[in-house]
C-alpha cells in the first residue's frame, strides 16, 4: 500500500539560530526509515511525467521503487545510469520547478520528495558502499573538456562511460567550479563535491587544475595535441556591476568575490587559512537569486547582526529557489523588496558607509512578462552599511571565446551552439553550461553536458 | 606541484625564484603574471613573471617580504615545491614599434621592469632604464639592467650610491637634456607610478604602468582587482595589469589597497609567532 500522506517526510534541519552561526550543512538529511517511508509515497504511475521534468532523466520511480523496498545500492546504481552527481542534484536542484513539479502527487498535497530521496541514495552509498566504479575499457580516443564543473564533469563522464580517453582542464586550483567556489558548504559540503568528483575520476577521468585554457594553452593547442573533439563548460564567471556611484570604494563585493574567497578559500576560518575577507555590522547585497541568498547567508554567518536582501522586484518575481528564500528568512535575513540601489555612500578615507535607494512600484509587464519595477518618487533614502555584496548576474567569461578563432557568440558573451547538441561554430568544438545559457543552475548545465557528449560520440565516430 | 629549482637572496628583502612550469614558460611574455599557493589553507598570491626561460622550462620570479604568504615562500628552499602555480596570466605588454623608451622601476618594481627592457632592447629600441631605491643595499638587478639598456641611471633615495634622488627627478633632468622619449614604462608602488604619470602628462609622452590590486582568481571571475580607468572600471587581470598612467585613478587604487591591512597585520603577527615558538622550543 502507498503512503498516502498528503505531505512529504519532514527532513531534519539545524535550528535556525544555531545554525546562522556556522557553516555546517543546515538540512540533515533522511535515516533509512524516513526515506522508506518517502520512497512509499510514490505511485509508481505509468507515465512517469518526473523523468521528463528532470534535464538528465533520471529514472525516477524506478530508483524510488528499490528505495521503498530498502534495496539502496541498487538504487545508486540506478540513479547513476544517468546522474554523474546524483549528492550535488540532490541538494542544489530547483525541484520545485523541475520533476517534483509535475509529480501526480501535487494533483492533491505534495510532491513525492524526489531530491530528497536522491540525496539519501547518494549519503548512503558514499557512507556505505567502499568499491569503487569499475573502469571502462579505453578506446584510446582523447576528448578534452574544459572547466570542470557541472557541464564538464558530466559531459566527462558520460565521455569515459563510452570509453573515450577524457581530460578535464580546470583554471582554479581545485575542480569542480561553482560547486567549489560558489554554493556555500551550509547548502553543499565541500568533502561530499570532492568524493562525487572521485567517483567521475574513477571512471578513467584525468583532472589537470591550474590550467587556464585561452592562456596556457588554447583550444587550438587542444586540437593539436590530439585532442579529437573539445568540450566548452567554462561556465559564467563574470561578475555584473550597477554602474552606479561609489561601486569601487572599500568594502563592495561582487558576490563571485565574497563567495570565492569564503567557499574556495575558506575565509571564514582566517586566520588559520591565510585568505582574508571583510564583513562589518551592516550588510546589503542587492539581488535576488541563489546567489544573493547564499551571500548574505554567509555574511550572516560571518557575524554580521543585519543582512538586507535588496532587490528591485517583489518577492513573488525573486528567482532563488523557494527554499533558500524560507531558510534565508528564518536565519534573520531582511527582506528589502521593491528597493533599488542608486548610489553607494563613502567615507572620506574611502570605505562604504551606506547606500541611497529608492523605492519601487510595479508597472505594467516587460518582453519578458515580468511587471516592470518603476520608481516612486520622493521615496529616495539612505541605508546604514559597511558591506554591500552585489549579486545581479554574471555573464561569461571571454578568456575563451578571445583567444577562439572561428567561434561565434552572442553579443552579451554567451557561445552560440545547436540546441540538440552543443556543437559551436567551430568543427569539433561544443559547448554547454552556463558558458552557452548565461548563469542558469547546476542541473540544466549537466542535462547540456549529457546532450554534448552524446554529441561527441556520434562526430568522433562519423569522422574516424 | 611545481618545483623551486633556484633561489636566490637579492637583499634582505627581496628574494628572486626560479620555479619548474613548462608550459608556463613556453607562452609567457612580458607584463604577465602568475598566481601561486604554497599550501592547503594558503592564499593565492600574484606576482609578476620576471623572466623565463623557454627551453629550459623555467619561470623566475622576484618577490619582496611583506607579509606572512611572501615569508613562507622565503623560507623554502631549492628542491622544496609549491602546491599550485598558475598563468601566464594577464595581457602581455605592447612593446612592438617604438624607438626611445625610458623604462623606471622602483624598488621590487625593477624586477617587473627588467622583462619590459630586455624585450624592447631586443626589438631594437633605445632603452634608457632608471631603477630607484631608499638606499645602495636594496639596488637589485643592476647588472642585468645594465645590460639589457643603452643608458642605466640607479638613483637612492638618501644617495648612498652617490647618486641621490627620485626617479622622477631623474626622468624630468633626461626630458629636459632633449631625450625625446615615444614611451615611458613606469612599475613600481603606487605613489612613484602616480607622480611619474603626472610629470610625463605635461610633456604629452605616453605612460605605460602596471597595476598590483588585490587579486584572488586572477582570470577575471570577481573584480576584486578592479580600478578605475578613463572612467571605466578595469579589471587589472584581464585587462591588464599594464595601463595608460595617465588614465588611472591612482587615489582610489591606493585606498583599495588598504582593505585588508587589519587581516594582513593578524595573519602575519600569527605567522611570526609561531616562528618565534618554534625557535623556543
Amino acid at each position: 500500500m502507498p503512503n498516502m500522506s498528503l505531505t512529504k517526510v519532514k527532513m531534519p534541519e539545524q535550528e535556525p539560530d544555531i545554525r546562522n552561526k556556522n557553516f555546517k550543512e543546515v538540512a540533515l538529511g533522511y535515516d533509512e526509515k524516513m526515506a522508506i517511508e518517502e520512497a512509499q509515497r510514490c505511485l509508481n504511475c505509468k507515465h512517469k511525467p518526473c523523468v521528463s521534468g528532470c534535464p538528465v532523466n533520471v529514472k525516477i520511480p524506478e530508483f524510488i521503487q528499490l528505495v521503498a523496498e530498502g534495496k539502496f545500492e541498487e538504487a545508486y546504481n540506478k540513479i547513476r545510469e544517468t546522474n554523474s552527481l546524483p549528492a550535488v542534484c540532490g541538494r542544489v536542484c530547483p525541484q520545485e520547478s523541475q520533476c517534483e513539479m509535475v509529480c501526480v502527487r501535487t494533483n492533491k498535497g505534495e510532491s513525492v520528495g524526489i531530491g530528497r530521496l536522491e540525496r539519501f541514495v547518494a549519503d548512503w552509498y558514499m557512507q556505505n558502499v567502499k568499491s569503487s566504479v569499475n573502469k571502462p575499457e579505453s578506446n584510446g580516443v582523447k576528448v578534452a573538456v574544459v572547466g570542470s564543473g557541472p557541464a564538464g564533469l558530466t559531459c566527462a563522464g558520460d565521455l569515459a562511460k563510452m570509453g573515450y580517453q577524457v581530460t578535464i582542464f580546470e583554471a582554479f586550483h581545485v575542480p569542480g567550479g561553482v560547486l567549489m567556489y560558489g554554493i556555500p558548504e551550509f547548502r553543499l559540503p565541500k568533502a561530499l563535491v570532492q568524493q562525487e568528483i572521485q567517483t567521475v575520476k574513477d571512471l578513467g577521468v584525468d583532472i589537470q587544475t591550474n590550467m587556464v585554457i585561452g592562456r596556457v594553452l588554447s583550444v587550438e593547442d587542444l586540437k593539436e595535441q590530439g585532442y579529437k573533439a573539445v568540450f566548452i563548460g567554462s561556465g559564467a564567471g563574470l561578475p555584473s556591476f550597477m554602474g552606479i556611484p561609489g561601486e569601487n570604494y572599500n568594502g563592495v563585493y561582487s558576490a563571485n568575490e565574497f563567495l570565492t574567497r569564503i567557499n574556495l578559500m575558506g575565509a571564514y576560518k582566517f586566520p588559520s587559512t591565510d585568505t582574508p575577507v571583510f564583513v562589518g555590522k551592516n550588510v546589503a547585497v542587492v539581488g535576488g537569486g541563489n546567489v544573493a541568498m547564499d551571500a548574505a547567508r554567509s555574511a550572516k554567518r560571518l557575524g554580521a547582526e543585519n543582512v538586507y536582501i535588496i532587490y528591485r522586484r517583489s518577492e513573488a518575481e525573486m528567482p532563488a529557489r523557494l527554499e533558500e528564500v524560507h531558510h534565508a528568512k528564518e536565519e534573520g535575513i531582511i527582506f528589502k523588496v521593491l528597493t533599488n540601489p542608486k548610489q553607494i555612500l563613502g567615507t572620506e578615507d574611502g570605505w562604504v558607509k551606506g547606500m541611497e535607494c529608492v523605492e519601487m512600484e510595479l508597472g505594467e509587464p516587460d518582453k519578458s512578462g515580468r511587471r516592470r519595477p518603476v520608481e516612486k518618487k520622493g521615496s529616495e533614502h539612505v541605508v546604514d552599511l559597511e558591506t554591500v555584496i552585489i549579486a545581479i548576474g554574471q555573464s561569461p567569461n571571454p578568456l575563451i571565446s578571445s583567444t577562439t578563432p572561428g567561434l561565434d557568440i552572442q553579443s552579451w558573451g554567451g557561445i552560440i551552439v545547436e540546441e540538440e547538441t552543443g556543437a559551436t561554430s567551430k568543427s569539433g568544438v561544443y559547448a554547454g553550461g552556463d558558458a552557452v545559457t548565461g548563469a542558469a543552475t547546476v542541473i540544466l548545465a549537466m542535462g547540456a553536458g549529457k546532450k554534448a557528449a552524446e554529441a561527441i560520440d556520434k562526430y568522433i565516430r562519423q569522422n574516424q | 606541484m611545481f618545483k623551486i629549482v633556484k633561489k636566490q637572496v637579492l637583499n634582505p628583502q627581496v628574494v628572486l625564484m626560479s620555479i619548474d612550469a613548462p608550459l608556463i614558460a613556453k607562452k609567457a611574455e612580458p607584463g604577465q603574471f602568475i598566481i601561486f599557493r604554497i599550501a592547503e589553507g594558503g592564499e593565492r598570491i600574484p606576482l609578476t613573471i620576471a623572466d623565463y626561460d623557454r627551453e629550459v622550462g623555467t619561470v623566475t620570479i622576484i618577490y619582496q617580504i611583506v607579509g606572512k604568504t611572501t615569508r613562507e615562500l622565503s623560507e623554502m628552499n631549492e628542491g622544496d615545491s609549491l602546491l599550485d602555480f598558475v598563468g601566464p596570466l594577464g595581457v602581455a605588454s605592447h612593446l612592438d614599434g617604438y624607438k626611445k623608451v625610458a623604462v623606471i622601476g622602483g624598488g621590487l618594481g625593477s624586477a617587473i621592469a627588467y622583462p619590459q627592457a630586455k624585450k624592447l632592447h631586443s626589438l631594437g629600441a633605445e632603452v634608457h632604464a632608471i631603477t630607484g631605491f631608499r638606499n645602495k643595499d636594496l639596488i637589485i638587478l643592476e647588472e642585468e639592467m645594465e645590460k639589457v639598456s643603452n643608458k642605466l641611471i640607479v638613483a637612492t633615495d638618501d644617495g648612498s650610491n652617490g647618486n641621490k634622488g627620485f626617479v622622477t627627478n631623474v626622468l624630468k633632468q633626461l626630458i629636459d637634456e632633449g631625450n625625446k622619449y615615444d614611451l615611458v614604462i613606469a612599475i613600481g608602488p603606487l605613489v612613484m607610478m602616480k607622480a611619474v604619470s603626472n610629470l610625463t602628462r605635461e610633456y604629452g609622452i605616453k605612460t605605460l604602468v602596471s597595476m598590483n590590486p588585490v587579486m584572488i582568481d586572477g582570470t577575471g571571475m570577481c573584480g576584486g582587482c578592479r580600478l578605475t580607468v578613463g572612467g571605466k572600471t578595469k579589471f587589472a587581470c584581464v585587462d591588464g595589469p599594464d595601463f595608460d598612467g595617465h588614465e588611472v585613478d591612482f587615489d582610489e587604487a591606493m585606498r583599495r589597497q588598504n582593505m585588508y591591512k587589519k587581516q594582513e597585520k593578524e595573519s602575519t603577527d600569527i605567522h611570526v609567532c609561531r616562528l618565534g615558538g618554534a625557535k623556543n622550543a
